[in-house]
């Protein structure tokens, strides 16, 4: 008894460095980020080298902070900025939606797989993942542009052409091809763990294939149903190469947005309020989810 | 002995009902496993009401003809019947049975109430009587106070009867059960079988049960059908199959044994005579037998039938002398271990009638194994 208790000291000491770990990679590469982010977004944009003003000074023994929520405000005036949040966020949902219809029967067909088989399969999902996602992207373009190989197939057919390019359905296909993988793979973690004789339990005490699949696999893999969809959704909504490379210029998503504010208007103010406004829209939610579900569990 | 003293009325109405009709009629059935032959051409007939224990070692087959019972597994040659239905291309979803999992496979995420509600929701059964319903085998199998728990919340015995109401509020043509108890303590097994036999009386379901432990197969069957190798090598009530087994492979799998060799020297209507055998004296069987001279036979001797003494016995048949080489001391039974002159090893087990044996054989004392012809069971095979 005494012995154990003598440890714990060290025991403690050791279990705090391997928490300070993640801590400390957190705090330099997400907190400290995110400070000067939300610094940049509560001053004014200046004709400057960083193009903003500093949200503090320091003149005769007075410490002035400016901090200036116009950027904030600016966001709210102008539809633009939320009409672009909401369109982000539809089109992240219904893209992961439609990934979770494709991912589900990919998931639940490796995990169902001969044993020796499954490393096979789950190595076919994750191999796009080898190549850039840049390549990827591109690689859609041929295939799609007005010129392409789906075109071409089509005109050689004799068929008119189908216009693909910079329309919803390219960026759709660019988010479900792009993160399928971030789909599957907890589908299948939690579906392959789903013991068999649950199903087969359903399946003595009268419910056939159908009944089975809502009411004992489908609620068994909730939780990863919820992984594979967070993984999914939120870089859907901040994305930005998918919709420029594939999507229409009349389309607005915020990740565009931001990105036409630093590099195009160079308001860095502006630009970083609409990060940290999109940060709280997608984190609050899910905060709120997890607790939820985790209350549950 | 015990499960005639807890399931006397059950196993009597049982064997009733079982000379007019075969309830479970299995024929001819063959299941291969790639190459691997599971159950091969076994036949079967389960009777109403009765408690029919499969017993047999791992890949003996008997999970196997279970499985083909609840459906999950397809005969490749061969019938199962059950109460005259054909159940050919019948799915799991649709036979009168329900199967109790040796896992149990309660539903996680469902509370207990709603684990035994299951099936009758499947059947469409209206709320109200299934309320009715799941109460009432709630309260047989004592879990009433549960009802809303999770079945992670649950003890292993708890669970245990969850699966066992789960699968009975059914009210299935018949209870299959796999390794009913293997997943509990053994002071808890020995409660539970009890239960178990309590609640078949009560509702006089048929129950088919796959163990590999005889003991649990003693107390529970009504008859008990002994597998090796796909096959059905016996069918008998546990008192008949543990005095009377068939084959060596019987008398060794069922209770511990002395098995004697021997060849015939005499062979008379009336008796057989053994000689040139491991015990070192000829053995005198007491009854007439269809072999020949010089044939090779067994005789099996459980144990608690035989006799150990400091002085030759006077009925000096089938008797031999030996050195005590180990003793156990149990309480209420004392096994001893001889070993002969011959050297073969013998397993006696004395019941400690008295405070202490008269006779005082000790470790390393010399003494006398004997047993009555009407001990032994001769053996061809």
């Amino acid at each position: 008894m005494s012995a154990p208790r003598r440890r714990a000291p060290l025991a403690r000491m050791g279990r705090a460095l391997v928490a300070l770990a993640p801590m400390a990679w957190l705090g330099v590469f997400f907190l400290i980020p995110f400070a000067v982010v939300l610094r940049v977004s509560l001053a004014e944009p200046a004709i400057a080298r960083p193009p903003f003003t500093d949200i503090w000074e320091w003149a005769d023994g007075v410490l002035t902070i400016i901090l200036n929520f116009g950027n904030y405000l600016f966001l709210i005036e102008d539809p633009l900025y939320y009409t672009a949040y909401l369109n982000s966020i539809w089109m992240a949902a219904s893209a992961t939606l439609i990934c979770l219809v494709i991912a589900y029967p990919m998931a639940l067909a490796i995990a169902r797989a001969a044993p020796r088989r499954r490393p096979m399969l789950l190595m076919l999902v994750v191999l796009p993942f080898w190549t850039s996602f840049l390549l990827r992207m591109y690689a859609l373009i041929g295939l799609m542009a007005p010129t392409g190989f789906v075109n071409t197939v089509l005109g050689a057919l004799g068929l008119e052409p189908i216009v693909m390019l910079q329309t919803d359905f390219a960026v759709y296909a660019g988010i479900v091809t792009g993160y399928m993988p971030l789909m599957v793979l907890p589908l299948y973690a939690t579906l392959e763990k789903l013991d068999d004789s649950l199903l087969e339990a359903a399946h003595d005490l009268g419910a056939g294939p159908t009944r089975a699949f809502l009411t004992v696999t489908l609620p068994l893999s909730a939780p990863g149903i919820a992984a594979g969809c967070l993984l999914v959704f939120i870089p859907a909504v901040g994305e930005y190469v998918i919709p420029a490379l594939l999507g229409g210029p009349d389309q607005l998503m915020i990740g565009k947005v931001l990105w036409t504010e630093f590099f195009n208007n160079r308001d860095w103010p502006v630009a970083s309020a609409v990060a940290i406004a999109m940060l709280a829209f997608l984190a609050l939610p899910i905060m709120f989810i997890r607790n939820a579900l985790g209350v549950k569990e | 002995m015990s499960q005639t003293a807890a399931a006397p009325a059950a196993a009597a109405a049982g064997r009733d009902r079982a000379d007019g009709r075969p309830f479970i009629r299995i024929s001819g059935v063959t299941k291969t496993f790639s190459g691997f032959v599971a159950v091969n051409d076994l036949t079967l007939e389960v009777r109403e009401g009765e408690i029919f224990c499969l017993l047999g070692g791992s890949g003996s087959g008997k999970s196997t003809l279970l499985r083909m019972l609840a459906g999950f597994e397809t005969p490749d040659r061969g019938r199962i019947e059950i109460d005259g239905q054909d159940m050919t291309g019948v799915p799991p979803w649709a036979r009168p049975v329900n199967m109790m999992f040796q896992s149990y496979a309660l539903f996680p995420h469902m509370s207990v109430a709603r684990n035994v509600e299951y099936g009758l929701r499947q059947d469409g059964v209206p709320r109200a009587e299934r309320a009715e319903r799941v109460a009432r085998m709630l309260e047989l199998v004592k879990l009433t106070p549960f009802a809303d728990r999770r079945p992670a919340q649950l003890s292993g015995g708890q669970r245990q009867r969850v699966a066992l109401a789960r699968a009975l509020v059914k009210r299935p043509k018949a209870l299959l059960l796999d390794e009913p108890l293997s997943a509990l303590d053994k002071k808890l097994r020995e409660e539970t079988q009890f239960e178990l036999l309590d609640i078949q009386e009560k509702l006089g379901t048929t129950f088919i049960v796959v163990t590999h432990d005889q003991e649990e197969a003693m107390t529970l069957g009504d008859r008990i059908g002994v597998m090796d190798a796909g096959e059905l090598i016996q069918v008998d009530a546990p008192r008949d199959l543990y005095e009377y087994p068939r084959n060596r492979f019987i008398a060794e799998f069922v209770g511990s044994v002395n098995i004697f060799e021997g060849r015939v020297v005499e062979d008379e209507a009336d008796h057989v005579l053994l000689g040139d055998t491991d015990l070192g004296a000829e053995i005198f069987i007491h009854h007439g037998l269809s072999c020949q001279m010089g044939q090779t036979l067994w005789v099996a001797v459980r144990p608690e039938k035989m006799r150990l003494t400091a002085a030759r016995p006077d009925d000096a048949r089938n008797a031999a002398q030996g050195v005590i080489e180990d003793i156990a001391y149990l309480g209420g039974l004392t096994h001893y271990r001889v070993r002969l002159d011959g050297g073969k090893t013998v397993r006696v087990t004395r019941a400690n009638v008295e405070r202490r044996h008269a006779d005082g054989l000790t470790w390393n004392d010399r003494a006398w194994i004997s047993w009555p012809p009407e001990a032994g069971v001769a053996l061809t095979s």
